[in-house]
Parts: C-alpha cells; structure tokens; sequence
C-alpha cells in the first residue's frame, strides 16, 4: 500500500510534532513489510476509523483524573476529536488513560481492566504516577510505573498533565493507529500469560 | 402533494411484465429490504452525531468538528470501528441467547419501521392496524434487553435489566393508551387513515386538551420507552457502569447503541404521525395561499423534519433533568400518568360522541 | 483545663499528666475504655467527637494517642495509651463509644499490628489481606521483597476477626461473617463512576434496596505517612497537594501551621491575607466541582461543564499566581513560595461580580428541579448525634446542624478577625450537605470581598533555616479543608525529619458513614448519598 512519510492530523503541521522518527520508523516497517494495494486501502479505512474514534474508558485514580474531567469540560472539549464517548464499561472502550497512582492493591484490578478492554486496545500512561511512581516511587505500596503491568502506548509527563498535554498525548495515540497493519504486524494480542513471560514484574 | 404510489405502482408494474408474480414479490421485497438498511443505517448515524452536536451546544461546548466537514463524519469513523472491535465472547454465558438480545433489539425497532408514514403513499406496508402493529413489536424490544441483561451472567447487567423490564412494562400502557385516545378520535387504527384524518389540521390542533394532555404523555412515556434521561435507569451510567449491555462489545454493542437512536426515531416519528400529521404539510383552515405554499415542500421532508424536531425536545430533557429513581420512576407511571391517562381517554370518548372537535 | 486534670487525677490516680496547648493524659492501656467512658459521658467534660487515633511507633512502645474534643465546651483533650509488647500488642478497643472509632481502630492496626480487644470488625483497612508486616512500624522492611507486585487477584474472605480477652485474661479470637451466605453481594467499585475514585462498596442488596455496605479503601494508598518519615519538613509539604487535590491550599496551609507552631516562626501579614484568600478560592473551585460531579452522579450532566467554567477561572488566578492547575505547592514555612501576580485581585474582583449570577444559574437548572428534589430531600439523613459519632465534619457534619467548622471553633490565621457566617443547616440529609455547600461559596465569597482590596505590603515570606529542626515535642493542628476537618499530627524527635507525620482526614469518615446511611435505601440513593458527602478517595487512603 502506498504509505505517505507523512502522518499528519487535520490543523497541526508536521514539523510541529514531536517523536516525528518514531512514527517514521513505523511507516517503513510498514512499507518494508510489501502490504498488497487491496489490503492496503483497507487498512487505511480501518485506522481512519480507528484513529478518529478513541473512546477512553472511565478510568482515573487520582488527581491527573480531575485534569482529564477538565479535559471533557467547555475549555479544552475533546468532544472536537470524538474522544468524549467515555464508557464506564471495559468492553466498550478503545482506550485507557491511565490517570493517577496504580498501587499495589490496585495492580490486579488494573490488570484485570486491561484484560476485559476489546481488541484494539490502547493504553496511555497519563502523569508521573503512572510513568514512574512519580513522587510516590518510594512507597512501600505503589507499582514503580505501568510498564511492568500492561504494555503502553504513550507516555504524557506531568503532574498531572495539563489538559493540553493530555490532548497532545491521544493526538500521538491517533497518528500511531493510523499506521497500523490488521493482518499481523502492530497489533498486538498478548495474554496474561504471554506478558508475564516477556515482563516479569521486577523491583529494584 | 405528490404520491409516491404512483412510483411504486409503477415499478411494480415495470417487474411485473418481466418477471413472474412470485419472483416480482421477492425483488420488490429485496430492494425495501436494502433500502430499509440503508435509511436505518444513516438515520442511527445522524441522530448520533446529531445528538452530541446538540448536547455539546447545550453544555456550551463544540462537539465534534474535526472528522470531515463540521465533524460529520464522526459517527461513521465510530462505526467502522466499532464493526471490526474484538466481539469478547465470555465464559459462563448462555452463548445463544446473549448472542441472540441484540438481534432482537434491533429486529424490533426496524420492524417498526415498515408502518411509518414517511411520505404520501411512500410507505412500506399500510395495515389496517397500522399503529397496533407499531405498538406490539416496539415492546419486542424490551424482550431484548431482557435477555441481554440475563445472559450476561452479571449482576450489574441483571439489575438494569430488570429495571428496565418494570420500566418498559409500565410506560407501555402510557404510550398504549395514549394513542388510543388519538385513535378514538382519528377513527382509525390504519397509519394512512390517520395521516389523512389530519390533512385540514392536525390533531394536535384539533384535538383540544385532550390530545394535548395525551402528547405531553406520550413524549414522557416515550422517553421511557427509550431508555433516556431522565429515565434512564436501566443503563445508568452512574449507578451500574453501563447497565444491560456492560458485558457486549464490538458490534453487539452497536446494535443496542444504534437501536437507542432508533427508537428514538421512532417515537418522535409515531409523536408526528399521531399529533403532528405524519407527512402531512402544515395547513391552516382558511388560508388557502399558505396551505397551498406549504404543499410544495414534499411530505418526506415534513415526516423527518417533525421528527428531529420532536427529538430535540426528548434530547432536550435527557441533557436537563437528573435521573429519577426506579420507585419514583414507578409511582409517577402508576399514580399519576395512568390515572390522567385514563380519565383523558374518557374526555376524547366524549368530545368525539358529541362531535365537539374542529 | 486544672478543672479536667483534677477531675480524671481524682478518678483515675494512675493517670499521669502532660500541660501543653492541649492537655494530654497518659493512661494504662487496662484503664483506656474506664477513662473514655468517663471523658464521653461525664456531663461537664462530654468529649463526643473523637477526632483522630494517632497510631505511634516509640521503638520500645506501641500505643496511640486519641484526640478527643468536646462539642459542648469546645474544648481539647489527648489521652495517650501505650503497650510495651511488640509481637502481639493489645489496647481495648473504643469502638462501643464512638461510632468512628471502628474505622480509626482498623487502621492503626493495619499499620502498627496493634490489636483493639473487643472491635467488633478487626481486619486490614488500607493494605490487603495477605499484606505481610506493619509498614508504619520503625523496623518494618520497606524492600518489596516481602509484599512484591502481583497481577493475580487478592485474596477475599466473607470473615472477619474479632479479638476478646476471656476470663483467664488471655487474648482469644473468634471469626464472624461480614455477609450472610445468602446475601446477593453485588461488588461496586473501585473501577466505577460514581464512586468517585477508587473507593470499593461491597453492597448486598435485596432488589433495589441495600442492606449492608462494606467499605474497602486503600486501592490508592501511597503511604505519605511513611514517605514523610524520611524526607525533611519542606520537602514533606508537596504530599499535601496530592492528598486531597481540591483543598491542596487548604492542606498546605495546616501542615505550615504546624511546622510553624513548633518551630515559633513568625509569618508575615501579607503571607497569612494570601494564604487565606488562596484558601477560600480552593474553597470556591471545589465546590463548584462538589455541585458539578453531584449532580453529574444523579443524571444531569450538563450541570458539571457550567460549574467547570466557573472552577477554570479560579484555576487561572491561582496558576497566574502558583503557576500550575492543580498541584500548586504555594504555602510554603514562613509564608508563601511567590508573590501574587498584579492580576491577582482584578481577576478576582471579576471571578466575584461573575459568582453569583453562575450560582442563581445552578439553583435555577438543579436546586428548584422537582427531580432534583424528589432525590435528595430525606435522602442519608444523619442526625446531629450521629454526625459527631461518625465524626463527619466540614460542610457534611454542619449540615445536620453541628457547627464544626473549624475557622469558628478554633480560628487561625486571620479568620477571627473575618465578618463571614458558618453556615448549617438542621435537616440533615443530601438536599442539606448540598445547599450548605452552595451557601459556603456565597460565604467565601464574602471573605475575598473583605481581603481583596486590604492585601497588606510587606514580605510574603520570612526567611527561614534551609535545615529545619524542630525541638522535641509533638504538636497538633486543625484546619477547615474543603471537605471537614483536617489535621496534622507532627512528633519530632529534634531531628531535621519528622519522627511521626499523622495525618488527619476528614474523608475517611465520610467514606465509613456511608454504610449507616445507606441501610434500607435504594441502590441510586447510594449514589446520592455518596455524592453528597462529597469524599476524596487519595485523601481516604493517603
């Protein structure tokens, strides 16, 4: 399939962007990869569909959830992008931002969302609790970031993010899916048991 | 007006010399098929967008407006996605018939479909029991939700779907009732019988506070029937994370997603047909030159544009009131509606007996 | 206070005394529940409101300190109570007295092991149940190697222990059931909307109504008691900022206050007028967000982006000031970390010309609505009893007509001086909590009137040692948060870190009352009812 350079999104320059070489580096494995030209233009209308419906699941623990109520309000609307269907119901949602402190207790019911969210799943580690532990990574009781959890998407430093970064952050998530492959390739079906293996949880 | 009967005839009797009767019957019901499909399918697309367009205005806010011009596309993006999202099939399920609740839903609300009026003689099948029939099969839905919420084999979906089955119940013989008002005064039960009964004025212009008070009821049943705010207890978000259809993913969530915007359709365009005239043009007795100008705007434009009208006023209420609770939702159904309902019904008997109406 | 210290030395001779801002009795731990009997019901103390339980770690001893507070005199007493075994230390449990006192009980046994004989519900509040070790003991390991992360589910158990003393004076246990084996359980949280966070109801219901509710917390504790026992007093006071993030000014604001009181520094006017106003627009900016999410959680969405546009603008003072949204980090000891911005007051002349015409338009939309109505008037009535059983403070606890508010009761800061009325209400239930918060916005509203145009010159902070140490001593300070009462509890030990950093609260009991509200009530009143408490999970599990 003809693959542009190019990932753009409507009103945002290309040059704008960062983490351009990341994306790049996509659409040549996808080129690479030789998709045949009726694959291909499917594939572009799956991940228009995709990328320009990203439903979050109501999911927040702690303040970087408040910004993300923010980021629904009249201000920063992300009604504008379709992103503000949020489901309360795992099944139904596309993607997780996951906002706030993930504890130790809270590990197993985390994953356990993960685990329920349909196929295409996205997960974006929102604020520095859930990237790193953030200012609580000392904690006997805190997981020391997402990563070890479920695999992530997109990563939106802050404390917490400001609205804008989150909108930044999903923006990023859109242009990944649309250089996505349905037959193999990008996306990914990993088990519980599948990840374990490939990510033990480690602890310093 | 125009008459689309005159188009169909026409077609008809175009296969007809071709083909034989049989095969002229199965073409012919194809092609209502397909087009049903298609009228259904962009229909559901546009309440959807229309309905976040309108709630985000409500909450002064844009809404949608990046996917295609002015966001129009929006609700198409979310439908190919949600055709090719993962469909979870779950363990400890009755497979069947959690496969089967959706299907039923969305069978029902486009079996309602086949009487609506939406233009002069642009009407799938035209019974004698036109509006019986509407009312019997948009209470298969409930049927549905029933077993959505059942088969789930989660608590969450069992609750919202037992509310949701004392709500439909109810409000049920609200709506039933209050269109037996309009049909005692219309005469009629057939859905053209109706629309013609309106043509000089609509009913409810015509049908003094009786057919008033039997509208204000049916738009608050109808709310009901559909599942929105205020009465939408069955999916509260709130209350029990997304009700009877937490458990459905991919399409089959679809389906209930789109058959919550059809119904909607629905209603408002039973709320047309029955106080509004159908697809009949705005006329007003005496003012020839008006009546005569209004003819010009064909019907099916009249039929949908009082039904998005109609809708606004139910989206309307679902973005301002807060939710009632499962017993206020029952005592207001039982201890107020029915009874006014019912001494209504007695009001139109009366009216129509001494012929005191327009 | 010779009056009360007479009093208990002629009752209880044991009794041992410390004088200090608030009286502290040192009590055997055999005579606790005879000495808090005496202190609940003797009619001239009646000490009904038991505000915190300080669980304490003195490296030879365990014990806790319990902060009692008579309603009727408004008047403040400690009583400390110690046990010198480590492996299975036992206090009797005040449970019976004071309704809280439960809730408070199960987490100092969850951090200090410490076994309250006669709790009817002794089970680990914050941590799970497997959870190896006390984590706010002086020597518990704080390697993960013990309690690793684990994507497996934790263990649930239906039983829950309670510890007596029999006739021969040992310690026995008894199991018993949380529900009964045919209760229909239905599990709501911690991944749901309207909980507000990640708060867990475990809710058996029969149909519609509910018939008991368990509280599960701590699916968002951070230990910040423990993460503060290792960093200095500066660097402890950005926690504050995360516990509850809608008060974060407010929090600030009562931890400076006590690191002050103990180290005797002086602030500035200026410093307090700022700290004040920046207080009452936190005020402001989380009711607004009270009435938006309260009224989202019973349906009516559109309330929440109307009040949002009001809570923004405040969010603009304060980063034009503070620089950040949310996380301000602005009270620091000795006064405030910038000066305001010379926009400050314009903006917030303008933020109070807009104020009430928004809240005549939430009254208009949602107040008068007969569903409104029909859902929250005699919805979770509390009793004025009851409330300071339960311990419910701030605008929940005033609303059944218990005035709390601490910037009346025990006024710092400036707020003597301030013309503003506590405002309460009698009835009690969710309509109540709701207008008392409204009308608490008029009355900020009113103080920012006073200050706005009488912001004194002069420094905004005063110069402080960059290693703080506090003399030994331990200290004790309330402030009204957003949401009730908080304290801070600071033990030094003279070291440039805290030897004990307790927090105190006022969401917790929040959280634990709801389970006495909900009985008999509907599944969507446990909606209301919790809305209108208005609780902050962070701030539950800290």
């Amino acid at each position: 399939m003809e693959v542009k350079d190019q990932v753009t999104t409507k009103s945002m320059p290309y040059e704008a962007w960062k983490d351009n070489e990341y994306i790049e580096k996509l659409v040549q494995e996808l080129r690479d990869s030789g998709t045949n030209v009726l694959v291909g233009s499917l594939d572009k209308l799956i991940n228009w569909g995709r990328s320009n419906s990203i439903w979050p699941l109501t999911f927040a623990t702690s303040c970087c959830g408040i910004e993300f109520v923010s980021l629904g309000a009249a201000r920063f609307d992300m009604a504008r992008f379709g992103w503000e269907v949020a489901r309360a119901s795992p099944r139904q949602a596309d993607f997780m931002m996951v906002a706030g402190t993930i504890v130790n207790r809270m590990v197993p019911v985390f994953r356990r969302l993960y685990d329920q969210l349909a196929e295409p799943k996205y997960v974006i580690a929102c604020g520095s609790c859930a990237i790193s532990g953030g200012p609580f990574r000392k904690s006997y009781h805190v997981a020391k970031g997402i990563e070890d959890i479920v695999p992530v998407d997109v990563f939106v430093p802050g404390c917490p993010p400001r609205p804008e970064a989150m909108i930044y952050g999903i923006m990023q998530l859109s242009r990944k899916i649309k250089v996505e492959r349905f037959f193999g390739g990008v996306n990914r079906q990993e088990s519980r048991e599948e990840f374990l293996a490939q990510h033990p949880i480690t602890e310093e | 007006m125009f008459d689309f009967s005159l188009i169909t005839e026409w077609i008809n009797n175009a296969l007809g010399t071709v083909f034989p009767g049989w095969l002229v019957t199965t073409i012919e019901c194809l092609m209502i098929g397909v087009g049903l499909l298609l009228v259904y399918a962009l229909l559901a697309l546009f309440y959807i967008y229309y309905e976040r367009k309108l709630c985000a205005a409500f909450q002064c806010r844009l809404g949608p407006d990046r996917v295609g011009p002015w966001g129009l596309l929006q609700s198409f993006a979310d439908m190919f996605k949600m055709l090719i999202k993962e469909l979870i099939t779950l363990n400890h399920v009755d497979k069947f018939l959690f496969a089967l609740a959706p299907y039923l839903v969305i069978i029902a609300s486009m079996l309602a479909f086949a009487v609506l009026p939406w233009g002069n003689g642009l009407q799938i099948i035209d019974f004698n029991i036109g509006i019986f029939f509407l009312i019997a099969v948009s209470s298969i839905g409930v049927l549905g939700i029933l077993l959505a919420g059942w088969s789930s084999n989660n608590k969450f979906t069992l609750i919202g779907a037992l509310r949701s089955g004392a709500q439909m119940v109810s409000y049920e013989l609200s709506i039933g009732l209050s269109v037996l008002t309009m049909v005692v005064f219309a005469g009629t039960m057939s859905v053209g019988g109706i629309v013609e009964a309106q043509s000089n004025l609509w009913f409810i212009f015509s049908g003094h506070i009786p057919a008033i008070i039997a509208f204000i009821i049916y738009l608050i049943a109808g709310t009901a029937e559909t599942n929105r705010g205020p009465f939408d207890l069955p999916e509260a978000e709130s209350e029990l994370t997304a009700g009877y259809h937490t458990e459905y993913s991919g399409i089959h969530f679809g389906f209930f997603y789109l058959a919550e915007y059809l119904n909607l359709f629905i209603v408002s365009g039973t709320a047309a047909l029955l106080f509004f005239g159908g697809w009949m043009p705005l006329h007003i007795p005496g003012w020839e030159a008006f009546n005569h100008i209004m003819d010009f705007i064909p019907g099916v434009f009249w039929f949908i544009g009082k039904a998005i009208l109609l809708s606004f006023i139910i989206i309307w209420f679902k973005w301002t009131y807060p939710r009632l609770r499962i017993d206020q939702l029952l005592s207001l159904e039982w201890k107020y509606l029915l009874p006014i309902n019912l001494v209504n019904l007695v009001i139109m008997v009366l009216i129509v007996v001494y012929g005191i109406h327009l | 206070m010779a009056n009360i210290q007479d009093k208990i030395a002629h009752l209880f001779p044991e009794a041992t005394f410390e004088e200090g801002e608030i009286l502290l009795i040192n009590i055997p731990a055999g005579k606790l529940h005879e000495l808090a009997q005496t202190l609940r019901d003797d009619n001239e103390l009646a000490f009904d409101f038991l505000v915190t339980i300080v669980g304490m770690d003195w490296g030879d001893r365990l014990g806790c300190i319990y902060y009692l507070t008579s309603t009727k005199n408004n008047i403040h007493v400690s009583v400390k109570t110690s046990v010198e075994d480590r492996d299975k230390p036992a206090i009797p449990s005040v449970a019976d007295l004071w309704k809280i006192a439960g809730i408070f009980e199960r987490e100092v046994y969850d951090f200090y092991g410490i076994i309250f004989l006669g709790n009817p519900d002794m089970r680990r509040l914050f941590l799970s149940i497997d959870w190896k070790g006390y984590p706010l003991r002086k020597d518990y390991d704080m390697s993960s190697d013990q309690n690793p992360v684990s994507i497996e589910n934790e263990r649930q158990s239906d039983f829950t222990t309670v510890y007596e003393r029999n006739d021969k004076g040992e310690i026995v246990s008894r199991e018993e059931r949380v529900f009964q084996e045919d209760d229909f359980v239905v599990n709501i949280g911690p991944q749901h909307p309207a909980t507000h966070g990640v708060l867990r109801f475990r809710t058996a219901v029969d149909g519609e109504t509910i018939q008991k509710i368990d509280v599960y917390c701590g699916y968002i504790h951070r230990g910040v008691e423990k993460l503060c026992e290792n960093l200095q007093y500066p660097q402890t006071l950005h926690f504050m900022d995360r516990l509850d993030y809608f008060s974060a000014h407010n929090y600030h604001h009562g931890l400076c206050l006590c690191i002050e009181k103990a180290a005797g520094i002086e602030i500035s006017r200026r410093a307090q007028v700022i700290r004040v106003m920046m207080d009452e627009l936190s005020r402001i900016a989380s009711h607004c967000l009270f009435i938006g999410t309260f009224c989202m959680d019973l349906g009516a969405t559109t309330m929440l982006f109307y009040t949002l546009r009001v809570r923004e603008q405040i969010l603009d003072i304060m980063e034009k000031t503070c620089g950040a949204r949310m996380t301000f980090n602005y009270d620091c000891i000795g006064g405030v970390m910038q000066d305001l911005d010379k926009d400050f007051c314009k903006d917030v002349k303008e933020l109070l010309a807009v104020l009430p015409k928004n809240i005549a338009e939430y009254n208009k939309l949602f107040t008068g609505n007969v569903i409104t109505k029909n859902r929250m008037e005699g919805v979770g009535v509390l009793t004025r009893e009851d409330a300071i059983s339960w311990s419910v403070t701030g605008p929940s606890g005033r609303a059944s007509g218990w005035s709390c508010d601490v910037r009346k009761t025990d006024p710092y800061s400036i707020y003597s001086e301030l013309d503003f009325d506590e405002v309460t209400a009698t009835e009690g239930d969710s309509m109540a909590r709701f207008k008392c918060r409204v009308e608490e916005m008029v009355q900020s509203a009113r103080i920012l009137e006073q200050l706005v145009d009488n912001i004194p010159e002069g420094e905004y902070c005063v110069k402080v040692p960059k290693m703080l140490k506090l003399p030994v001593g331990h200290w004790f300070q309330l402030v009204e948060g957003c949401r009730g009462a908080f304290g801070i509890y600071i033990e030094s030990d003279g070291s440039a870190k805290p030897y004990r950093l307790k927090i105190v609260p006022p969401c917790l009991p929040l959280a634990a009352v709801v389970d006495h509200l909900t009985r008999g009530q509907k599944i969507a009143d446990l909606i209301t009812i919790g809305g209108s408490l208005d609780y902050i999970v962070p701030d539950i599990d800290r």
